[in-house]
């Protein structure tokens, strides 16, 4: 017994601390452990190879490894926890001859935050965004004028489907892979609202083939209301709205067969496209459709550039909404964004000059500090 | 070893339908186009069940008790509901789902987009001027944004910098369009590595 006590004893003694806490700003399921072992038990002839974590859930039971660390390391998450329950752990540091093993400690419970300290600043540029929309679109719907520059790649639209008309071609309209939950497929909607409606003025067969059903119900309500705005319900066919298949390149095939078959005069890829976009470019100018694309996959991009007559870059699509249909709440989030384009460009200058002089003058410890503070704002932790 | 032959054939055969696109759209590649739109489309059909709806509705509804089990009918009537698209009287239903959905979509977009997006690029462009990569990143980012400023006409400095600015993406399209084609053609080798190795075996 008493041999036991002093052998505890000893086994208390091979760590500086052990601490284990909720961690924080974080959903829950999840129990922190920081340790440190004291600095006589650190030596080169018999290191620490790693640190095993033992975990019970009473104090009297038997404690399961549920992972390791490296030797250089003294901070381990414990993850896939279940909340409001008691957990102890012991920390293993596996030396090359022997084992050191900390004091049980516990219990600890993990818990879910509602606010996570870390995202502050996304809280901040949030709220600060929201402001500046509000403002803007409050300007609009006052009637304030509201300029927007031209782009291009729009004013063809009219053309396009003025084109397939006078060809007597049908106009094909593709989301490409994008899902309803993509906000680039919610700006391409609103395009698609106003083709619809050139459409049903022209009396245009309108093919929109699908890779997502629910993107496809959206399609077919848009497409529905714009030819009922037109006058035009009667021109309206769901089976042109179709669902093809939600596998990229079956969707690829079908789309290009569905080009080759029925030779669309207009065709507009607005959305979000994968490896598939080449594909689907090139078959449609094999047809000698004019092309118009849209979308925000940066690395598909250049290929619609070279392959498309016109392309809406990036943010152009969700300006595209704005220039079609120019409603105030369209215009002010779109005058909003630029505000906040002019803000971000105002912090990039002053920012580098900040940086640039931190460096120029090392002893300002002034500017350093307040490179450090503009930094930290924009950092996502 | 004979369903490996076959489908060794059936692969080569739907490759070399797929191919002959090129030359142009024929009965061969309108076979293959169809077997793939179908098959794929199936697939997809078992795939929703057999991940989506059988483990994280149906199992997780029998398995579960209180207010979990009972939150996961929320997402089941919505999904019912899109079904009212079947019969016209009641196909206004769908909308309900549809809503949400795009509700849920938009909304998240926003955060994702300031957490995933914003703060981290304006982040990465906050660079003391000292290097000539970290100059050309600073001007490159500053006149790429003055190109998608949307509510100032393009006239003078400011039509400058957004020239510079489309330049600037031009340039990057450019490396990207390159180092993706190079991607493409490795995929192209493999396809038909596979059609002189498995397929005729006339190189090892």
């Amino acid at each position: 017994m008493y041999f036991f006590f002093l052998f505890s004893l000893l086994q208390f003694n091979y760590f500086e601390y052990v601490k284990s806490y909720d961690t924080p700003s974080d959903e829950g399921g999840s129990i922190s452990l920081e340790w440190q072992i004291k600095e006589e038990f650190i030596s080169e002839e018999n290191p620490i190879k790693f640190f095993e974590i033992y975990r019970s859930e009473k104090k009297e039971g038997i404690f399961e490894n549920v992972g390791f660390v490296l030797s250089q390391y003294n901070y381990y998450e414990d993850k896939g926890l279940k909340d409001n329950k008691d957990y102890y752990y012991q920390i293993w540091a596996i030396r090359e001859k022997d084992t050191l093993k900390s004091e049980i400690i516990g219990p600890v419970i993990s818990r879910a935050q509602w606010f996570n300290k870390n995202r502050f600043n996304v809280l901040v540029i949030t709220i600060i965004l929201f402001i500046v929309f509000l403002y803007y679109i409050e300007k609009a719907r006052k009637g304030e004028r509201l300029f927007i520059r031209k782009i291009s790649g729009l004013d063809a639209i009219d053309d396009a489907v003025g084109r397939a008309t006078e060809m007597g071609r049908p106009i094909l309209f593709s989301f490409g892979l994008g899902f309803i939950t993509d906000v680039v497929t919610i700006a391409a909607l609103s395009i698609l609202s106003k083709i619809a409606k050139k459409a049903a003025e022209y009396g245009t067969r309108l093919i929109i083939p699908n890779y997502d059903p629910i993107v496809m119900t959206a399609a077919q309500e848009t497409v529905k209301e714009a030819y009922l705005e037109a006058g035009r319900p009667d021109l309206y066919r769901e089976g042109d709205i179709t669902y093809l298949t939600s596998d990229q390149f079956g969707y690829a095939a079908g789309c290009d067969g569905i080009i080759m078959r029925e030779k669309p005069g207009a065709i507009f890829w607005q959305g979000y496209f994968f490896a598939e976009s080449l594909i689907l470019a090139e078959t449609g100018h094999a047809v000698g459709a004019i092309q118009i694309a849209g979308t925000t996959a940066i690395t598909q991009l250049p290929f619609f550039i070279a392959a498309c007559d016109y392309t809406l870059i990036g943010e152009e699509m969700f300006a595209a909404s704005c220039y079609l249909k120019p409603e105030p709440q369209m215009l002010g989030s779109l005058k909003g964004e630029d505000f906040l384009k002019a803000i971000i460009l105002v912090i990039l200058i002053i920012s580098a000059i900040i940086a640039t002089l931190s460096i120029v003058f090392k002893n300002f410890y002034f500017l350093n500090n307040l490179y450090e503070l503009i930094k930290n704002i924009f950092t996502i932790k | 070893m004979i369903l490996n032959i076959i489908g060794t054939w059936l692969a080569a055969t739907l490759t070399l339908a797929i191919f002959s696109f090129l030359y142009k759209d024929n009965p061969f590649y309108k076979l293959a186009e169809h077997i793939y739109v179908g098959v794929s489309a199936g697939f997809w059909v078992i795939y929703v069940w057999a991940f989506d709806i059988k483990p994280m509705l149906i199992d997780r509804f029998l398995t579960t008790t209180g207010i979990e089990k009972w939150i996961l009918l929320i997402p089941a009537i919505l999904g019912v509901l899109m079904l009212t698209r079947w019969f016209p009287k009641t196909a206004w239903i769908s909308r309900i789902p549809l809503s949400f959905t795009i509700g849920i979509g938009a909304g998240l977009g926003v955060t994702a987009s300031i957490q995933g997006f914003l703060i981290p690029q304006i982040g990465a462009t906050l660079l003391p001027l000292t290097t000539i990569n970290n100059i050309l990143l600073v001007i490159g980012v500053i006149s790429t944004i003055i190109y998608f400023y949307f509510s100032k006409e393009f006239k003078g400095t400011w039509k400058f910098f957004s020239r510079l600015g489309i330049i600037f993406i031009m340039i990057a399209f450019g490396a990207s369009f390159g180092y993706t084609v190079m991607a493409r053609i490795s995929l192209l080798i493999g396809r038909i590595y596979f059609l002189l190795h498995n397929f005729l075996n006339i190189i090892p």
